[in-house]
């Protein structure tokens, strides 16, 4: 991990004096024939390998989504596992083309590390892990507690920010990856385990007993999660952005996986236009006029991936909340594709 | 008045020459100093290069951080730090507390290296054998192993607090640290603190006195009653007049924790633990070869003399395995001052994990902050050798 961050740090300073600041990732990816996608180190539902190496979740969905956008290939894609603390300087030093690593968006983030994100793939907020024993049934009863959490998240910030907010006293201990902090806390080191909730219930399924364990009720702050891509090029921001939009907007549409190929001989003007039989909406963002159909064809519009990945029809279960559709009681919401 | 510019002696000059290599005359010299001029001016466009680059991708970049405010909190400090502090009292907190590992942990590497270096010569059958077998076995298995093996394995089986192991009500044994009564000064601490340095230096008086009568007319003057006397003695007679020194302040269960007293955490723990032992493997070998390196004659002229074995081992053999033993004794203990950066592995606040870790990924300004930790690193390696060549160098004086 030590030397890993080591690497990307060098690269870092070696790499800038190289790489020219307006650099074309679309012809640079193209011309690798993969597009470079850093995901977490393995966190179920977002982005985790299974035992042949095979990388599923919903941030793993947005690399396949673009790789599918551009090659029309959704397996061009190699994925970097990052640890928290290395993957801002793996995105800089340009290891990866796309950072999509349940990293929460915040404006301190956005402006200084020379990288923007490009919309919110899920809209989180962080919770409390304690075991039943400890009959336990707010937050507010965790004065004095040990607090495990996973170093250079915006986690450790807002748990000190909302114990010193409550006037409460408490022990935290820092680990350097999601994995040593869970074995922390079952070990009982720690009473509690603080993350963002989705995470929270991610990892509830790697301790021995997922059922001893509780979510406390209260979210004690806002972390909306989201791709990153570096400054400079607005061409990639574009595509990034997009991608994203077109799997929300083609659930907007009712377009899915199963239907995508029937929906794309619609009449409908604002389908044709979705699916570049009117008009060359996906050659303005430099891709093919079918952009969006390779794109759910690959992975299915942005509920299907919910579903399969986080939702309802995974062992998560978490339910769609803010994350269900603008006109369905949600904040998801793609601008108009036209 | 005029002053003659003073030449340089001839023989300086050769000096200089001989101390840059060249024995091909000035050309050689021309040549060496275009080489140090290249390797400037390489380094100064790598800084220079990445700090436009920075600036055109407007990646924050410069050490301004340093007084922005952390807000996280840190399991251990040894200065009062709070959230509310900045990213420098962050550095120092890390930096103090890889100071602190690394110190104990050298103490103690060092006491049980020559410890089992001095059991595994020993004729003993037995003990060599033990002292031979924790040798292969330490020095043999990875220090991360190790490290998590103490703390995962050994001290996470400890009790929840509530079920801790209690010694007289007042130390606390559990899986969240030791918990110790926390000393408070009294009124009396002063006179208290004041009666055992005055006894320390009348001690030291003491053995000046021993040592000259020994030196000049030969007599060996015990003086151990005195000097344990007056150590005793004096701090007790203030304590008596002034009242006790300290108070001390009972851990007691509140909640999920104990509150009072104070707690050595079990990450320190298992960190020094896995440290001392692990280098310890590597500084009885090193002693080991030390003292074999000693001729047999040394030791055997020695015991002629009269003396005891262990009298040999501490006058004689000793010293003269030290000149042997220091320089890779200082290695061992860089390596132990580096290899406390996997603290991180277990979520000991050290100055890797603190600094290089959190710090590193709230600001992203890694190019600054692995400048700064690798340079602290450095620092303390080099000061930690300049106290071995110094040790060493008033070894070799005093035995001349």
């Amino acid at each position: 991990m030590k030397r890993v961050s080591l690497v990307f740090t060098l690269a870092l300073a070696a790499g800038l004096s190289t790489e020219a600041a307006t650099a074309q990732t679309l012809k640079t990816v193209k011309d690798r024939g993969m597009l470079s996608c850093g995901v977490s180190q393995g966190l179920p539902g977002f982005s985790t390998p299974d035992d042949k190496g095979n990388w599923t979740g919903l941030d793993v969905d947005v690399c396949r989504a673009i790789a599918a956008a551009i090659f029309n290939d959704a397996t061009k894609v190699k994925f970097v596992p990052l640890s928290a603390k290395d993957r801002f300087t793996a995105l800089q030093s340009g290891e990866i083309d796309v950072l999509s690593r349940n990293t929460t968006w915040t404006l301190s983030r956005d402006t200084s590390l020379g990288a923007n994100f490009t919309g919110v793939t899920y809209y989180d907020g962080q919770g409390f892990l304690v075991k039943k024993s400890l009959k336990v049934n707010s937050a507010l009863e965790l004065n004095s507690a040990s607090v495990c959490v996973q170093t250079g998240t915006t986690t450790e910030q807002n748990l000190a920010d909302y114990f010193k907010g409550n006037n409460m006293k408490y022990e935290v201990i820092a680990f350097g990856t999601a994995d040593e902090t869970v074995k922390a806390y079952e070990s009982g080191r720690c009473d509690v385990f603080t993350s963002d909730i989705s995470q929270l219930y991610a990892e509830r399924l790697k301790v021995s007993k997922p059922a001893d364990h509780v979510v406390l009720p209260e979210v004690i702050s806002k972390e909306p999660l989201g791709p990153m891509v570096r400054h400079g090029d607005d061409q990639w921001f574009d595509i990034v952005k997009w991608t994203l939009f077109a799997m929300v907007g083609a659930e907007e549409l009712g377009v899915t996986q199963k239907n995508v190929d029937e929906m794309a001989k619609s009449d409908k003007p604002e389908l044709k236009r979705a699916f570049g039989t009117d008009g060359n909406l996906g050659e303005q963002l430099g891709l093919t006029k079918d952009w969006l159909s390779r794109i759910v064809r690959a992975v299915g519009n942005y509920g299907e991936s919910f579903d399969r990945n986080v939702g309802a029809g995974s062992k998560l279960g978490i339910a769609r909340g803010l994350n269900q559709l603008w006109n369905k009681g949600g904040i998801q919401y793609a601008p108009p594709i036209r | 008045m005029t002053v003659e510019p003073r030449k340089p002696p001839p023989q300086f000059v050769a000096k200089l020459r001989r101390a840059l290599g060249g024995r091909a005359g000035w050309g050689g010299f021309v040549l060496q100093i275009l080489f140090v001029a290249a390797l400037v001016w390489i380094g100064y466009e790598i800084v220079a290069n990445a700090r436009a680059n920075l600036q055109a991708q407007r990646i924050t970049s410069g050490f301004g951080f340093l007084n922005n405010t952390a807000g996280f909190d840190v399991s251990q400090s040894l200065i009062p730090y709070s959230g509310s502090d900045t990213y420098t009292r962050v550095f120092l907190v890390g930096l103090l507390n890889t100071l602190l590992v690394s110190i104990i942990g050298i103490f103690f590497a060092t006491v049980i290296g020559f410890l089992v270096a001095l059991g595994r010569l020993s004729p003993n059958w037995l003990l060599s054998r033990i002292c031979g077998g924790y040798v292969e076995l330490i020095r043999n298995l990875p220090l991360l192993f190790q490290i998590l093996f103490w703390y995962l394995a050994v001290l996470s089986t400890l009790p929840n607090p509530r079920q801790s192991i209690s010694l007289f009500g007042s130390f606390f044994l559990s899986n969240r640290g030791f918990v110790i009564p926390k000393p408070i000064a009294n009124p009396g601490f002063e006179p208290f603190v004041f009666a055992i340095l005055i006894a320390l230096a009348a001690a030291l008086l003491l053995r000046r006195y021993a040592r000259r009568q020994l030196f000049e007319s030969g007599r060996l003057v015990t003086i151990w009653p005195y000097v344990v006397g007056l150590l005793i003695g004096l701090p007790l007679v203030t304590a008596l007049v002034f009242g006790a020194p300290v108070a001390f302040e009972v851990p007691e269960l509140k909640g999920f924790n104990f509150s009072g007293g104070s707690r050595i955490i079990p990450e320190f723990v298992a960190l020094t633990l896995a440290l001392s032992t692990y280098t310890a493997a590597f500084i009885a070998e090193i002693v080991r070869a030390g003292i074999q390196s000693v001729h047999k004659g040394q030791m055997e002229a020695g015991s002629s003399l009269g003396l005891q074995r262990g009298s040999v081992l501490r006058l004689i053999v000793v010293p003269q395995a030290m000149r042997v033993i220091l320089p890779p004794l200082t290695n061992q203990y860089l390596n132990l001052t580096k290899n406390s950066s996997l603290a991180v592995a277990i979520g000991y606040p050290d100055l890797f994990s603190v600094f290089a870790g959190t710090t590193l990924s709230q600001t992203g300004q890694a190019i600054e902050i692995i400048a700064i930790t690798m340079g602290v690193y450095l620092l303390i390696s080099l000061v930690t050798s300049a106290v071995m060549s110094f040790y060493g160098w008033r070894l070799g004086r005093s035995m001349g």
